[in-house]
Order: structure tokens, then sequence, then C-alpha cells
């Protein structure tokens, strides 16, 4: 629903809401530029000034102050600049070309009132936007706390993360404020301004020379608006005298204030607001307001591209019963959209069967499914045993869901390799049944998306509902490309740990749009992401993490022996010049941030080499830690003649390295309690946490970091809360 | 309009006792190109000897901005009679063209009445008497170019 509010009007408004904030933000520069040609500030009165404006310009009708303090004289409709120090003319007054045709191209689109409806309706859009995008933050942050936690996810959602938190405070204000001013301009809210103010009438005696006048003696300039003069040949005509506190009339004979309107509390506000909208006469509100601008531009195409991807990784699920009507209801819980895949597969099966059928995410559940006597829940599970993003609340709405008559299913997706294969899934399992809920059949664990056991679990489900279920599912397979092994070297046979370092020739682009694609560096991969590589005997990729970068030109990957494994011995069995199936996959949550604090990298065996990666990177000279594990420095040191050459460029501050079977050996984990000193000081400089390795190396890296924290008051959780502790684990 | 002004000049000086004493009288105008926001303009009626009659139109409707129109401001400020009401509309913007339709008697025509625009700009100064038009009817239709914002406009009776 958040989302919705959020993504609908933004993307409806996307191009309107950008166009009034790059016209906003070129108007920003307006007071800066005033401020730039400002004339010094005086204290003179207001009766000086105009003597001194009339000795040069007998003819002025009127002088008028800006915001920004230039003093402008008119005779007749011609403005004159004034030197207020010396009365003396600047020239006639050009009003900036550049600036009218913006101020009226924000204000109306120079359509009128079908104009200003127009901009008055994307600074509701904007409201929209900024209120649901900070409540969408708090969300996805995890809280107020986190609200300043480092950004997750591809570049266009770190960058949509970024640029609105540093933006939002100025939109909000902007387009707060641009709301009232339509308000305004429609009368819908009142400015304040009082009904038309008749000039009373004056003395009618011979006029005083106009220095002299003490009401006008009184009023500082800094404080004048405007001053309308009297007509020459009206002795009767008054002074019209607007201040920043409201307006007066003096008698141009005695001097005396003949009539005080200080403004109303409506017209003040109208004015701050109007100054909080320009910021006129504050030229460094007008600069921050119009940076805040840009960046809506930049949030609306990222805005759009994180839509569109969310939309073209999710399957379509057309002809969706709803869920007032469906008996059957699919809840899925997906990080990365897979499981979608699989709802759909039996979203197809039970339509055949003649079930009306409702999909939506775990995070959807509502509170009753009037027909539906049954829910299918196909829960994936996250990183260390956690909810998927869409299913986050689930266990929480559940508490509120009313199940009478409703038997459940529940199905897991996970991976076994994970320590917490289908943790999440089984959380569900339990939740549901401590509600009340009957079950249909079993709880079902599926490993890596194995579709046999998706059929099998199909067919059971199928007997306990008293028909036939068939779910073949089709796994949608990714774009694989040939990868041409170009170098490997074998390390560790000696110590039973082989270990494997392969480099692959990066594939010609096939057509010249991924050739463009990759010379933009929109296709490229950076040391962390993975590759994906199919063995020829399994349908299902297995993930290797990336030690080089696309720029480097060529696909370097570490790989362990595991015994019985499928796709290591099949890379084991790789000669130079034979060629690989395999993919690219971002991995976003896991690359050094952009920061200049320390970077710790803590790795063993093949869990080094994107740390590597990462050291070669380091173009910046960032100080960098590596620690990093093996069996036998005279076996399976691996990179270390690069790693030798790294600290000579500066690349890498210092290596730990450590052998657990060598006299005196020890584990990484150990040595980061041997380093507690230099650890904390780094962690006090803001230092960074990435750690790669195997599950267990990972557990031995947590456990032996809290120790070390513990004396300053952290926890890798903290840390990891806020954005300094990154891991890939496996 | 049309309606408005007779129902709001009943009881001024401009009202014909009957409806065949009063003429219908169209004044046109063109905005010069001034590049700017709207304009606001005081359509006023003077005297033979040059002093101020009535007020006929106002375009513009945030009364606090008259007083930029100051020329007619201070004119109207005597006249204990006038009352905005029904005689206000849309301000115009630049390069526009616009026409105003009145209703007068028909002893004002021919009289040596002349009819007196002002025009303000904000941010970009008023001019008083911006065009000045006569009542006559031998003058029908002939413009006269504006010294402010105004391009040009024509009396039509």
């Amino acid at each position: 629903m958040l989302r919705c509010l959020h993504s609908i009007p933004g993307l409806l408004a996307a191009l309107v809401v950008s166009f009034m904030a790059i016209t906003g933000a070129v108007l920003s520069l307006q007071p800066l530029v005033e401020r730039v040609f400002a004339p010094a500030g005086n204290e003179m009165s207001v009766a000086t000034l105009v003597d001194r404006v009339l000795a040069h310009q007998p003819q002025t009708e009127s002088v008028v102050r800006s915001a920004s303090g230039a003093v402008t004289a008119y005779v007749a409709n011609l403005g004159i600049g004034i030197d207020p120090v010396t009365g003396a003319s600047l020239g006639p007054v050009e009003h900036s070309a550049l600036f009218t045709f913006f101020t009226e191209l924000h204000r109306s689109l120079f359509l009128g009132d079908g104009g200003r409806v127009v901009a008055g309706v994307a600074a509701v859009a904007m409201v929209i936007l900024a209120t649901s995008g900070i409540a969408l933050l708090i969300n996805r942050m995890g809280g107020w706390k986190q609200l300043f936690a480092t950004a997750r996810g591809t570049l266009s959602q770190r960058l949509h993360v970024e640029l609105a938190r540093l933006a939002v405070i100025c939109l909000l204000l902007s387009a707060m404020t641009g709301v009232y001013l339509t308000l305004v301009t429609f009368g819908i809210v009142s400015d304040g301004g009082q009904g038309f103010g008749f000039p009373p009438y004056g003395s009618g005696e011979m006029p005083a020379p106009i220095a002299s006048l003490s009401a006008l003696q009184e009023v500082p300039i800094s404080d004048l608006r405007s001053i309308i003069l009297p007509m020459a040949d009206d002795t009767q005509d008054v002074f019209t005298v607007t201040t920043s506190a409201g307006t007066g009339y003096v008698d141009q004979a005695s001097g005396a204030l003949l009539d005080f309107t200080p403004n109303a509390p409506m017209q003040t506000l109208y004015e701050a607001i109007y100054t909080l909208h320009t910021g006129q006469g504050y030229w460094w509100l007008g600069v921050l307001l119009g940076l805040a601008s840009l960046a809506v531009p930049v949030l609306m195409i990222t805005g759009t591209l994180i839509w569109l991807r969310r939309r073209t990784s999710m399957p379509r699920m057309p002809c969706d019963a709803g869920w007032r009507k469906a008996d059957t209801v699919i809840l899925v819980g997906s990080e990365s959209n897979t499981t979608w895949s699989f709802a759909a597969t039996l979203r197809t099966a039970l339509a055949k069967n003649g079930h009306a059928v409702h999909v939506a995410p775990m995070n959807g559940l509502r509170a009753s499914y009037p027909s539906a006597s049954r829910v299918l829940v196909l829960a994936a599970t996250y990183g260390n045993g956690t909810a998927p993003a869409n299913a986050n609340r689930f266990i929480e709405r559940l508490a509120r869901f009313q199940g009478t008559g409703i038997d459940y299913a529940v199905l897991g997706f996970g991976d076994r390799k994970f320590r917490h294969f289908c943790a999440y899934a089984e959380t569900v399992e339990h939740a549901m049944a401590a509600h009340g809920l009957k079950p249909i059949t079993g709880f079902e664990p599926i490993d890596r998306q194995s579709a046999q056991a998706f059929g099998q679990w199909g067919r059971r489900l199928g007997a306990a509902m008293g028909e036939t279920l068939e779910l073949l599912h089709q796994p949608t397979q990714p774009k694989t490309q040939s990868y041409k092994l170009i170098e490997r070297h074998d390390y560790g046979i000696e110590v039973q740990a082989p270990t494997v370092l392969l480099r692959f020739a990066i594939p010609a682009a096939p057509s010249w749009t991924q050739a463009l694609k990759s010379r933009l560096g929109l296709d490229g991969f950076f040391a962390g992401d993975l590759a994906g590589i199919m063995p020829p005997t399994d349908p299902i990729p297995r993930y290797y993490s990336i030690a080089s970068r696309s720029a480097d030109g060529i696909l370097e990957i570490c790989v362990r022996k595991l015994r019985g494994g499928v796709c290591s011995d099949y890379l084991f069995g790789l000669r130079p010049g034979d060629s690989v199936e395999a993919f690219v996959r971002p991995n976003p949550d896991f690359r050094p941030d952009t920061g200049c604090q320390p970077l710790i990298l803590i790795g063993a065996g093949a869990g080094v080499a994107p740390l590597v990666g990462f050291v070669r990177a380091n173009s910046r000279h960032r100080p960098v830690y590596l620690f990093s594990g093996g069996r036998d420095p005279s076996s399976d040191f691996l990179y270390r003649e690069e790693l030798k050459a790294q600290l000579d460029a500066g690349r890498l501050t210092r290596l730990f390295a450590v052998f657990s079977r060598v006299m005196g050996g020890r584990y990484v984990q150990h040595r980061l309690l041997d380093e507690a000193e230099q650890l904390r000081s780094l962690v006090r400089q803001g230092a960074r946490f990435m750690v790669c390795g195997s599950a267990a190396m990972g557990d031995g890296v947590r456990a032996s970091l809290d120790n070390v924290l513990a004396p300053l008051d952290l926890s890798v959780e903290r840390l990891q809360s806020a954005g300094r502790y990154a891991e890939d684990v496996y | 309009m049309k309606k408005f002004l007779a129902i709001l000049l009943l009881g001024t000086a401009l009202v014909a006792p009957v409806a065949a004493y009063a003429r219908d009288v169209t004044i046109q105008g063109q905005m010069s190109s001034y590049r700017g926001p709207e304009a606001y303009l005081a359509v006023y009626l003077a005297k033979p000897d040059g002093s101020y009659d009535s007020t006929l139109y106002v375009a513009g409707r945030k009364s606090r901005y008259y007083r930029d129109l100051s020329g007619w401001a201070r004119l109207a400020a005597r006249d204990a009679t006038l009352s905005l009401d029904g005689i206000t509309g849309a301000s115009i913007g630049s390069g526009k063209s616009f026409s105003i339709n009145l209703s007068l008697a028909d002893a004002l025509i021919d009289a040596g009445y002349t009819i007196h625009i002002d025009s303000a700009v904000e941010h970009q100064g008023s001019a008083a008497d911006d065009v000045v038009l006569a009542l006559d009817s031998g003058q029908s239709g002939s413009a006269q170019s504006g010294q402010g914002f105004i391009g040009s406009a024509s009396v039509n009776m």
C-alpha cells in the first residue's frame, strides 16, 4: 500500500514534478545572483533615500526595495536602478529575461489558471512522494534509528535512497509551501491581504522638504518594501509607505503618519512562506532548495528504473480471482522473485482444476478471505534465516488473521548449503500451526529450486485435496555466455585443500547494444559480484564470488574442491582452452562503500579471492587491512606474490596471513583476537568489515569480533545494522 | 459583464433614466509584449475638465495590488460611491488582447468625457494614463497607442 502510494503518483507526476523542480532550481539562483549584485547595506532613513532619489530623478513616482536590498525608482513604467548610498541612477533596470521566463513557466507553464492547477497538483504529488518515501525508508531501514544507515541494493536503489535522504527535507519544504501558494492563488486560503486600502487625504498644506518628514525619517530603509510618492500637483495626496510591518500613509506637509495598517497575521504567514518557497533575500536558502530540486530528476529516473525492475522480475498473474472470491490463496515470500515463478506454476495447475486462485505477497495477508478454504504459503529464506522483504510483516499480520475454516500448507525454498536452510519457512509453519490453522500436508522444504521436489509436493497436496495436481515447473534459465578458460593455478593439493584459481576471457559482446552497455559500464561486473556457472550435468547454476572487474578484461574465480561437489569437480577438470557456460549476477550488497574509512577484509581459503579484488581496485589508497587464512603457506598461500606487490604499491596497508597446519597454527578468527587493540582503534575511526568464506569461518569471525568490540560497547550486529559489516558466507 | 455593470451603475452618475438612453460601448485593446506576469488595469471615466468621474472596470482580482495602480488609486480614494463588486475581472497577460463591454449613458458620449486606463505589472512598475480614449463617436474604433504595458486600445460605440 505504502509502496503503491509512493510509486503510482511518482510515475504519474514524475515529469511534471521534475519539470517544476528543474524550473525551481533555475529560479533558486535568483537570490544568489541578486546577492552578488546587491548594493552595500546602509542605515539611512526612507526620508533621506527618497530625497536623494528625487535629486537625481525628479519625476519618480515610486521607489521599491527588493528583498536583496536593490532599490528601484519608477518613473512611469520605467524602472531605474538606484545606488542607495548616493541616490545616483545606475541606469534602467532590465528584468532578467531568463528569470522572468522561468518564473512564469514555474508558476503557470504559460497556461494561465490551468497551468497553476498543474503546478499545484505537482506540489501535492511531491508532498505525497516525500512523506511516503520517508515512511518507506523507515520500513526498509528497520526504524528511525537506522534511517541513516548505509543504503543497500542496486546502483539505482542506492542512488535513490542516498539522494532522497539528502534532499527530502528541502523538497518537503518546497512542496508544502508550493501547495500553500497555490491555495492562496485560488483564494482557498487567505493571504491576509486587506481589501483595497484607500489612501487617506492629506492636510493639503504646503509640502515640506521630504528629508524633513518625521514619519519617513523613522523608517530605516532596511524595513522598506515600497513607497508611492504623491502626485506632483496634488497637495492632498500622501506618501503610501509599505514596510515589512504594514502599510502607512504620510502627510507631505506635516510628515505625520496619518494611518497605519499593520500586516494581518495571515499576511505575515504568507510573506514568511513566500520567502521560504523562493529563498528571496536568503541566497543560501535558495541555493539549498535549488540543489535539492536538482535531485528530483535523478530520483525520478532511478525510481522508474526500480519500479520497472520490480515489475519485470515479477511474473504476471493474469486472471487473478481476487481475494474476495478466491477459494485458494497463494502467498509468496521471495527476495529475488524466483519463488514467484513457482507460484505461477501452482496457480496455473490449480486454475486448470477449476479453482479460483488469488496470488499475493506474504505481506499482503488480509484479515480474512471470505471465500477461501486454503492458504498456500511459498516462503523463501533470506540470508541468516530472516524473512524476505515482501514477507517481513507476515507474522505480525497473522496475529490478526481470522482463519476459521481455512487450511494451510507451507512450502519452503532455500539452499541446503546454507545453515539456515528454509529457516524462515519453518518459522511460518510453526506460526500458522500456533494460530490454530489446520495443515493440509506437512511442511516441505525445496532445495535449490528442485522441480522434482516441487512436483512431489504438488501430488501430495492434490491427494489431500482429493484431486490430481500436476506441477510441471520449468525454471527460467538465466542467459549464459561461453567463457573460455585462459589460465589456471592450483593450490593446496598437499594439504588436502585443493583450490584452483581460474581466469576466463570475457566473451565479446554479441550485439551492439551490449557492446555499448559494456562501454558505458552498465553491463560490467565488480569484484564481489557472482559468477553463475552451469555445470553440464545439472540445470541449476552454482555461484562463485568474482575476484576481478570487467574492466580487467578477465573473469577470475577461486574454487575449493568439495567432496562430491558436482560443479567443483567439473571446474577442476577444466584445462586452458576449455569453455564454460556462465553468467554474471550483481551482488551489490557485497561491495566496498565509497568512503575513506579503513576497510577490514577477512577471508579464508577461496573466500580470499573477492577480497583481493577489492584490494586491486583500491586506487585511492584507502587504508585496507586483510586477514587471510589458509592451511600451509608453502601450499595454499593464495595470491602471495600479488599481495606483496599490493603492499608495496600502497593499495594494501597491512596483511595478516595466518595458517592452520604449521607450528603454532591458527585460524583468522584467532588472529583477530591478537589484533584486538588495533581493530578497536580502526573501528573508532569508522572502519567497515567485509567477510568472505565458509559459514563456519563466518561464525568464528563474528564470535571473535564480538569479543573485540565488547569494550567499545559495540557488537557485530550493531555494526551490521549500521551498514559497517558485510558478509558473503556459504 | 454587461448585466453586472448595468446593475452596478444604477444609482451612479452614469445611470440612464431609461434603457433607451444607454449605449453599449466596447473597449478593445492589445497588451504589449513586455515579458512578465499578468498586468493589472484600472479603467475609469474622467469629466470634461479632466477630473475623475467614476471607475468602470478593474482587471486583476487581488485588491492588495490595486494601490500599485497609483494614479487611479489616488483618484478612486475620493470616490465615496465606489464599489468594486462586479466590476473586477482577471488580470491580462503580456501580448494578450482584451475587450471590456460597458453600458454608458447617452449623455456621456460626445460630451468631452474621456476613458483613462492605468496599468501596473508586478515588480515592473506602473503607468498612470497608459491610454486615454475620448468618448467621441467620431473616433470610434480608432486605436491609440499605449504609453506603458498596453500596446494599443480603442473605444467602439
